[in-house]
């Protein structure tokens, strides 16, 4: 070893840069979430300048039709994006985890029933479903949060009913049968415990595509309604002021380096559990 | 193996079944009131002309009598008339399918070529500055709202430099030839206008690159993971010893060899074109589904919401099929569960 190469070894080798720069961006978008209105100097619903001004040392991204603040709204847009991002997921994890694993630990008929009702849910191209479903339930970000449940807990349910037919037949779980214990106990003792792992791994690096589905129901017009700062329908009101490029660009910046920081987080956790593909 | 395709097959009819069920099912749970689609604002507070539309659209009726009217109908091919267009859905969706197509087409054919050149250039320069730009490129598509690239690619490219038409499938000036096939690119050939179809090739440009490139990058990240193991392999040693160029080696030898993954992923990705196009055609004014189907979730069109929804599950059951199917013939070693 050179002394050249010395610093290189500090590093694990599995912290690689595009996991550190997406760990920072998702830090960034959390912390938008939670003090956003300390990091702006004006109110995201309050008309603070003249109407659709390009960008300015008083408003960097500009103001749009309404002369708000474009940077504001956008840095505000974390704090309706994210939760919904994270409840959405918790949820349709809550959902479909419960029912994946009771498909695969109880089979017959209630294995039947839930993976026939997964079948048909996945049979869907998501967006589609997730529009039909979202202008069912009428505008608004947590019907469309709703709608977004109904379109993703299928997945960790064929997930984690794979884990626990998995789990299932190992010997402790034989052992612990044939100590007499029960059959909620079996499950909730000695399968799930080994099965969350690929559960929420998952879950995270689905949380960058589903920001994106929530901005897309938004963007036409069956998320967020106005004059909440969303960035899906933000974009859409660029698109109605087209030739003012900038009204749209915080909140398109905005979902693209958030959902490619958890995509990065997501690749280096594919390299760190898959290594063959280094 | 043909038991495994004719359990495949025996299974559509009750999947397109749930997927007729659960799409009726959703649109009828709804808090919005579709009547305000069809009645005046005005009119709404007339009682008869309330009672008259729900008869005439059958509102009316109870659930389970709508759906046993809704699926027999569907038999005859009938989805029921659309609240906005006043015509029936099976012929406006009949009508609009060919320009998603089209688009769909055209995008897998830009997502599988930039998908699969930079997925062999990233295993074959593996570690250095071409496979990082590539992987980046790659999970950058994956990444960026399709509505936003196209917004700011059509800024770019047709507002600032001029260079690539604007929204549309044909210059607003152009008289559209007769619709024969819906494939723009199809009818301008066939009535033999050539300065037609290159506007048709132009106008798909933009739209076919925004929707390919998040397809480009899930296949080059699988065309990559593929040909890094078929390139360590010794056939590959043996091919080089034999005196192969590396052009060789890499296409005719390694490329050939993963053929069988990567059309499979080309397959799966129609999900997410057709997802892709419901906004892509929004932000480009392609008289598609997608566009019909926005149309109609915004205007609370249940019948043309239910239609374009089974539509695309149906298609997209076939495709998926297909792909099966494909995968199993191609692959004969798969174990069949």
């Amino acid at each position: 070893m050179t002394a050249l190469s010395a610093p290189r070894m500090i590093r694990p080798r599995w912290l690689t840069l595009p996991l550190m720069v997406g760990v920072l961006l998702v830090l960034f978008w959390l912390l938008a979430t939670v003090v956003a209105p300390l990091m702006t100097a004006h109110d995201p619903l309050d008309m603070v300048g003249r109407r659709l001004q390009p960008p300015s040392w008083d408003h960097l991204l500009g103001t749009d039709a309404l002369g708000r603040d474009v940077l504001s709204r956008t840095l505000h847009g974390a704090r309706h994006s994210i939760p919904i991002a994270v409840a959405v997921v918790i949820l349709a994890v809550a959902i479909g985890a419960s029912l994946g694993a009771l498909a695969g630990f109880l089979g017959g008929l209630a294995d039947t029933v839930i993976m026939r009702l997964v079948d048909v849910t996945l049979s869907f191209p998501p967006m589609l479903l997730a529009m039909a479903v979202a202008a069912s339930l009428g505008p608004g970000l947590w019907n469309a949060a709703i709608a977004m449940v109904i379109v993703w807990w299928p997945v960790y349910a064929r997930l984690m009913r794979a884990q626990v037919l998995e789990v299932r037949e190992r010997e402790h779980v034989e052992a612990a049968i044939a100590s007499g214990a029960t059959r909620t106990r079996v499950l909730t003792r000695h399968i799930l415990p080994l099965c969350w792992t690929p559960v929420l791994i998952s879950a995270t690096m689905d949380l960058g595509q589903v920001i994106l589905l929530a901005a897309s129901l938004s963007f036409i017009g069956l998320g967020a309604t106005p004059p909440t700062p969303e960035w899906g329908s933000m974009i859409s009101d660029g698109a109605a002021q087209f030739y003012s490029w900038w009204v749209a660009l915080g909140p398109g910046l905005a979902i693209l380096t958030i959902v490619l920081g958890f995509n990065f987080i997501g690749d280096g956790l594919h390299d760190y559990f898959d290594p063959r593909s280094r | 193996m043909t038991r495994y395709i004719l359990r495949r097959l025996i299974a559509m009819p009750f999947l397109v079944l749930g997927i007729v069920t659960l799409a009726f099912l959703l649109t009828t749970v709804t808090k919005g009131d579709p009547l305000t689609a069809i009645v005046s604002d005005r009119q709404l507070n007339n009682p008869e002309v309330v009672a008259a539309a729900k008869a005439k659209w059958g509102l009316d009726r109870s659930l389970p009598e709508r759906y046993v009217i809704y699926v027999g109908n569907l038999l005859t091919g009938d989805m029921g008339t659309s609240f906005i267009t006043r015509r029936p859905v099976a012929q406006d969706v009949l009508y609009r399918l060919p320009a998603t197509m089209e688009l769909v087409i055209a995008a897998m054919a830009v997502g599988a070529t930039i998908g699969i050149s930079l997925g062999v250039l990233a295993a074959y320069f593996r570690n250095t500055a071409i496979d990082h730009a590539a992987r980046f490129f790659a999970l950058f598509g994956s990444s960026i709202p399709v509505f936003w690239l196209g917004l700011a690619l059509l800024y770019v490219f047709s507002v600032q430099w001029g260079i690539l038409p604007g929204p549309g499938r044909l210059d607003a000036r152009a008289t559209p030839p007769p619709m024969v096939t819906g494939f723009m690119t199809v009818d301008t050939l066939m009535a033999g206008n050539v300065r037609l179809f290159l506007d048709a090739v132009w106008h798909l440009i933009l739209p076919a690159f925004v929707l390919g490139w998040a397809v480009a990058g899930t296949i080059s990240r699988l065309v990559r993971a593929n040909m890094l193991e078929v390139l360590s392999r010794e056939f590959i040693l043996t091919a080089r010893a034999k005196g192969a160029g590396e052009f060789r080696v890499v296409i005719r030898h390694a490329l050939r060899n993963t053929l069988v993954p990567t059309l499979t992923v080309i397959g799966y990705s129609f999900a997410y074109l057709l997802t892709g196009a419901v906004l892509t055609e929004t932000i480009f004014s392609w008289p598609g589904m997608g566009s019909y189907a926005v149309d109609a979730a915004r205007g609370l069109d249940f019948p043309a919401i239910i239609g374009v929804t089974i539509v695309g599950g149906v298609i997209f059951l076939i495709t998926n099929l297909l792909t099966d199917i494909a995968y199993v013939v191609a692959n004969p070693r798969v174990r069949l569960g």
